[in-house]
């Protein structure tokens, strides 16, 4: 048994070509997949209606099959119902529904512990609803919950490793690629697993970055 | 080619099911022990032996649970064993697993007051007794809710083991379209099978939850 490194150095453009796709799909997922949390969090917020059951049952469905299987619903059967989606666009929608369904839960919770006279209060000041739950609700909700949000962000973002199998071309395809040419698959997965550790490590560290200006007046005014 | 009929589809995917269960049930049998031994370590243990912990806990936290599987898989067989899928999988799910609960239940542990150690030291009791007289019975009431919850992260974690050539409901749900070519029928039922596996430990969960930190809560 030896371990031999030096065969990894002619795919370092595979690598890199690998990590780019990892990254721009971890950051498109984010923006996304958190707006469409909150628009979930604000529908689920009001009366109970058609529209918030129907909210409900895709946040509970989709927290409770793995992301494989969604990948999978969505790239194998869109095409059969006449849908023609490419693997990038499966993969990009996969991982938004994903982070949107666990983001709207997480919000949920962090609405949930704002205290409701403050909603009420907003209310009876004249500001609309959807100001209302703006400036109110879910601004104190975020900065609640967002150490919950900067997991969730690198749970997908780990996650993504699995796009592979829908042969997008990540991380994760570059080492399956490489360790099929070189015959060398465990030197590459160490060094492609710690390439997600350095990743999942600055993801934190941008996420606590932005947080700190994002919600810098609730720091010093909370005690 | 033989056509299937939905009953085909179905019967088959319960088979495929049933490892699927299995492998869950492994992978948090193994975790719990390993988690709960870590926790310990974590817990108690000198300088070295908690920085170790934490290291272990951050590395399976911070990597995709794809590349442990490969790891187990590929790192076997570097090190001169021909390891089967259910083995490499059984490792890497129970470590996996370990890493998570030692995390959920160093903070359950951590949540007990301080002075209740204080108390336990003052009237005599030594590390060992004071953790299992009176720190783990309290942080135990704190830790069920969490650990059901997490349990529904094994079951879909197992769903992965179908990469590396594992045949439990996801493979075969792969391995049925191939032959039937029914996708939005087929991993609409694997979907559903995970759901039904998977949605009353949530709700139990959540449950648990309520009933400990109480209803009033909004």
């Amino acid at each position: 048994m030896t371990l031999d490194f030096s065969t990894l150095l002619p795919y370092l453009d595979e690598i890199l070509e690998g990590l780019v796709t990892t990254v721009w799909l971890t950051v498109a997922t984010t923006f996304v997949g958190i707006a469409l949390a909150i628009v979930v969090a604000y529908v689920r917020d009001g009366a109970p209606g058609i529209a918030s059951s129907l909210l409900g049952a895709y946040v509970e469905v989709t927290r409770n099959t793995p992301f494989i299987v969604q990948l999978f619903f969505l790239f194998f059967g869109l095409p059969a119902l006449g849908v023609p989606i490419s693997a990038t666009v499966a993969a990009l929608l996969a991982m938004v529904l994903n982070l949107g369904a666990y983001t709207a839960e997480i919000l949920r919770a962090g609405i949930d512990s704002t205290a409701r006279g403050q909603h009420e209060a907003a209310r009876a000041l004249g500001l609309s609803r959807l100001q209302s739950f703006r400036h109110v609700v879910l601004v104190p909700a975020f900065s609640r919950v967002y150490p919950s949000l900067i997991s969730q962000c690198i749970i997908v973002m780990l996650g993504s490793a699995v796009v592979s199998q829908i042969s997008v071309f990540d991380l994760t395809y570059a080492a399956n690629f490489i360790q099929s040419r070189n015959f060398r698959g465990f030197e590459v997965y160490l060094v492609v697993t710690l390439i997600y550790l350095l990743l999942a490590v600055g993801l934190r560290l941008g996420f606590e970055f932005v947080g700190r200006r994002l919600f810098a007046f609730r720091q010093g005014g909370s005690s | 080619m033989t056509d299937f009929t939905l009953w085909d589809i179905v019967r088959n995917l319960l088979l495929a099911g049933r490892w699927t269960v299995v492998l869950s049930l492994i992978a948090f049998a193994g975790g719990a022990f390993v988690g709960l031994m870590l926790t310990l370590l974590r817990m108690g243990g000198l300088w070295p032996i908690r920085w170790l912990v934490r290291l272990y806990v951050d590395l399976f936290q911070g990597t995709p649970l794809l590349m442990q599987l490969f790891l187990a898989y590929f790192g076997a067989a570097v090190l001169g064993f021909d390891i089967s899928a259910w083995t490499a999988a059984s490792v890497a799910l129970t470590l996996f697993t370990s890493a998570f609960l030692c995390d959920i239940w160093r903070g359950c542990v951590e949540a007990v007051p301080s002075g209740q150690w204080q108390a336990a030291r003052v009237l005599g009791l030594n590390y060992l007794q004071s953790m299992r007289h009176v720190i783990l019975p309290q942080a135990l009431r704190l830790a069920v809710p969490p650990t059901v919850g997490f349990s529904v992260q094994v079951i879909k974690g197992t769903a992965l083991a179908s990469v590396i050539g594992f045949v439990e409901l996801t493979k075969a749900g792969t391995m049925l379209n191939n032959a039937a070519f029914a996708p939005f029928t087929i991993f609409a039922l694997v979907a559903l099978g995970y759901f039904i596996l998977c949605y009353p430990l949530s709700r139990y969960a959540r449950y648990l939850e309520r009933k400990l930190y109480g209803a009033g809560s909004r």
